[in-house]
């Protein structure tokens, strides 16, 4: 924070008097307006997603888009809705951009924090980012927002009594949930299910709950075949025989980016997709890029009800609209959830009425919020992990007007499928779901 | 039964692509003693090419049985310059220097061939399936796989066997062995060690550059394949004995069945079966299956 109106006031006002006058009357609009007139007054943000290496095309770059245009947004008040207002309580967002593909993102963070001197950071995509990062964070007691990442081991078993880290998006458990409960309520056979994950966090925790969830719902169903390649291995040859082999009536994958491009190009090419109902729970990211090659059928998720899955409004119209004016393609999810993350803090701030560290945790802390996918609420982890509703759909092109859409899609409210508070993931679905709320 | 099939064809599937991506890498450090890290760059430089120009093509309409020619032109044009570009631009002034300093020097290059790539062809992924997709799938006991994988089994058998009749039954091959054995007295005997080194790495970053041009049409080219490939073209020629080729198709085969073998049958161990089978090998056999012989210095 730089607030340089003080000081330059400092060299006028020479009398104690003087300045105490002129603070006073400063701050009197503060304690009038909900949002402080601050506009002199600068937050440093450091966001970081990956904007080199694989996850950079899919998942980075899309972020790093939506930040950029958002901060231009919040800053000019151009946002629609009750985000009309400039800045965070006034103040002008000033970005630091840092690539995650880093083999030292601790170190990466640390500089943020001690030499760029951010306020606070938004970023990680990886869960492997997240897990190394959010005790960093709470170390440095800096505030920082994961706006991505998906394994529910940060605040599940990393750190389980958070002050400084959020996680503004839903965790990898209601991506699972909402995929089991998809394939049932949509009469697909789910008695013998399969998995091709990758072999990290993200990948083990998809998995996890996702088979969880069948038992649940099935609980004569069968795992055929478990498979977990490592991240960005390009080559699934083999994985594919072993799910054509096995016979699995249900593949599910949480693959994203080059490693969902390829094995839909492999499974594909096999008739992978013909033999099975293919559950990709980030397929959305694909779905436009990929157009016919997307094999018909695919029941596609976005990690939330992001992109085509988001619900009608004002703030989702005024996003996609002005994203794909300034970068000529659709938003996808990972451009949503930055939206999302940066809107959620402008609340906290704007209802804090300033920027001060702890004053935005407090409001952040437990908050509900509107984005461009619908209402977000920090319901989990002591108020620091988000839960929202989420949606997945049946994919299907349109090959007269080579366009891409969703059919089928069912909406599941946030409580449906995430755990109450203070209940872990797996314990909740094992416990066939207890307290979940659907309609 | 099934599952030994499967094994046997993925596994060869595998190999072939692991041979085709390490055998340039090998040819390198037998001929140069250069520990060559740019290689996944000229990997990922044919892949982009290969990617790219497919897109192009197939979008004029036309068949898609040239893009079988496109292919291998991609590799060539795209090894040719980035090879000669490299060699001349940069190595023949490092020639002589300890192999370590040359490891950092490939490093380097191998970091801005990767910026190269994405000033060249940006960050987003490129998909060009059609190549792999148009020749069909054959069944084998009731498993569907594509042609075109079968292709590029062929592809590296053919590559493996020219580069071994090249080697050994021309003059060229065999002036090469020479230099390869001894490059002072190749000097002495007034071979042109120079142009063997240039021909030889821009030979090597071809092969590399024909590795990715062919996987192309079944991945997603995007930034960061470069990385992935160099390491496991490491273990590929570790295993076999740096700088022999049989030994690169041998160690890929062994890679590439070991693979295959833990997919279908224990899944948890995809991830170290590769380096589990190399320590194995390097247990027993410190330089590979088929390392040059080594003088024994005095």
């Amino acid at each position: 924070m730089k607030n340089r109106t003080l000081s330059r006031l400092g060299t006028v006002f020479k009398s104690k008097t003087a300045m105490a006058l002129a603070v006073s009357v400063l701050c009197l609009p503060a304690a009038v307006l909900p949002v402080s007139a601050q506009e002199d007054e600068t937050v440093t943000v450091g966001f970081v997603t990956f904007l080199s290496g694989g996850a950079a095309g899919p998942f980075g770059i899309p972020a790093r888009n939506a930040a950029e245009l958002m901060i231009g947004a919040i800053n000019a008040g151009d946002v629609p809705g009750q985000y009309n207002t400039p800045g965070f309580a006034g103040a002008m967002i000033d970005p630091i951009f840092v690539d995650e593909a880093s083999d030292q993102r601790n170190a990466d963070f640390q500089r943020l924090v001690q030499r760029d001197e951010v306020d606070m950071v938004v970023g990680y995509i990886s869960s492997g980012s997240c897990l190394s990062i959010a005790p960093e964070a709470e170390r440095l007691e800096v505030l920082t927002v994961l706006f991505d990442c998906g394994t529910p081991q940060v605040f599940e078993e990393v750190v389980t009594d958070p002050q400084y880290t959020f996680r503004t998006g839903g965790h990898a458990t209601m991506d699972s949930v909402a995929a089991a409960r998809y394939l049932q309520e949509t009469g697909v056979d789910i008695s013998s299910i399969a998995g091709i994950n990758q072999n990290y966090a993200w990948g083990h925790d998809s998995w996890r709950d996702f088979a969880a969830s069948i038992m649940q719902l099935d609980p004569g169903s069968e795992v055929a075949t478990e498979q977990f390649p490592r991240i960005y291995a390009g080559q699934y040859g083999s994985e594919v025989s072993a799910l054509l082999t096995n016979r699995p009536n249900v593949v599910h994958s949480s693959f994203w980016g080059g490693d969902m491009e390829a094995f839909i190009i492999q499974g594909q090419g096999r008739g992978l997709f013909d033999r099975a109902s293919v559950v990709l729970t980030t397929g959305e990211t694909a779905m436009h890029r990929l157009g016919a090659q997307m094999p018909e059928g695919t029941i596609i998720g976005a990690r939330g009800p992001h992109g085509d899955l988001a619900p009608e409004s004002e703030l989702n119209t005024w996003f996609r609209d002005a994203y794909f004016e300034r970068f000529g393609t659709l938003p996808t999810y990972p451009a949503y959830k930055m939206a999302q993350a940066l809107l959620g803090l402008k609340s906290a701030a704007d209802l804090a009425g300033t920027i001060e560290r702890d004053a935005v945790i407090d409001a952040l802390r437990g908050l509900e919020w509107e984005g461009p996918s619908g209402t977000v609420t920090m319901a989990l982890a002591g108020g620091h992990q988000a839960i929202q509703d989420t949606a997945y759909g049946t994919y299907h092109f349109d090959p007269e007007t080579g366009t891409s859409s969703l059919l089928n899609i069912i909406r599941y409210d946030a409580e449906c499928v995430n755990p109450p508070a203070g209940v872990p993931s797996l314990e909740w679905i094992e416990s066939g779901f207890e307290g979940a709320s659907c309609e | 039964m099934l599952t030994t099939v499967a094994i046997t064809v993925d596994g060869l599937g595998f190999a072939a692509w692991l041979f085709l991506s390490s055998v340039g890498l090998t040819l390198i450090y037998g001929v140069m003693r250069i520990l060559n890290i740019a290689h996944g760059g000229f990997y990922a430089v044919g892949a982009y090419a290969s990617a790219w120009a497919i897109g192009l093509y197939t979008q004029t309409g036309n068949t898609i049985a040239l893009t079988y020619l496109i292919i291998p032109a991609a590799a060539l044009i795209a090894g040719v310059i980035s090879g000669l570009l490299i060699e001349r631009g940069v190595l023949r002034f490092m020639y002589g220097r300890d192999e370590v300093l040359m490891v950092l020097v490939t490093y380097a290059i191998f970091l801005i061939l990767e910026d190269v790539t994405k000033l060249i062809w940006g960050t987003e992924s490129y998909i060009s399936y059609q190549p792999a997709y148009f020749l069909g799938t054959i069944d084998v006991f009731g498993i569907p796989y594509t042609v075109y994988k079968f292709m590029i089994v062929a592809v590296a058998l053919v590559v493996g066997l020219t580069l071994f009749l090249v080697l050994n039954k021309t003059r060229t091959g065999k002036l090469l062995l020479v230099v390869i054995e001894d490059r002072e007295i190749s000097t002495a005997l007034g071979i042109n060690v120079t142009l063997f080194f240039t021909v030889t790495f821009v030979v090597g970053a071809t092969l590399g550059a024909l590795g990715g041009a062919i996987t192309a049409p079944e991945i997603s080219v995007q930034p960061g394949i470069s990385a992935e490939i160099i390491v496991m073209a490491f273990a590929v020629i570790v295993i076999g004995g740096m700088g022999s080729i049989g030994g690169a198709m041998i160690g890929a085969l062994i890679v590439g069945l070991a693979r295959a073998a833990s997919v279908h049958i224990y899944p948890p161990a995809e991830l170290f079966s590769i380096y589990l089978v190399m320590a194995a090998i390097l247990a027993v056999k410190p330089y590979g299956l088929f390392a040059l012989s080594q003088g024994r210095k005095i």
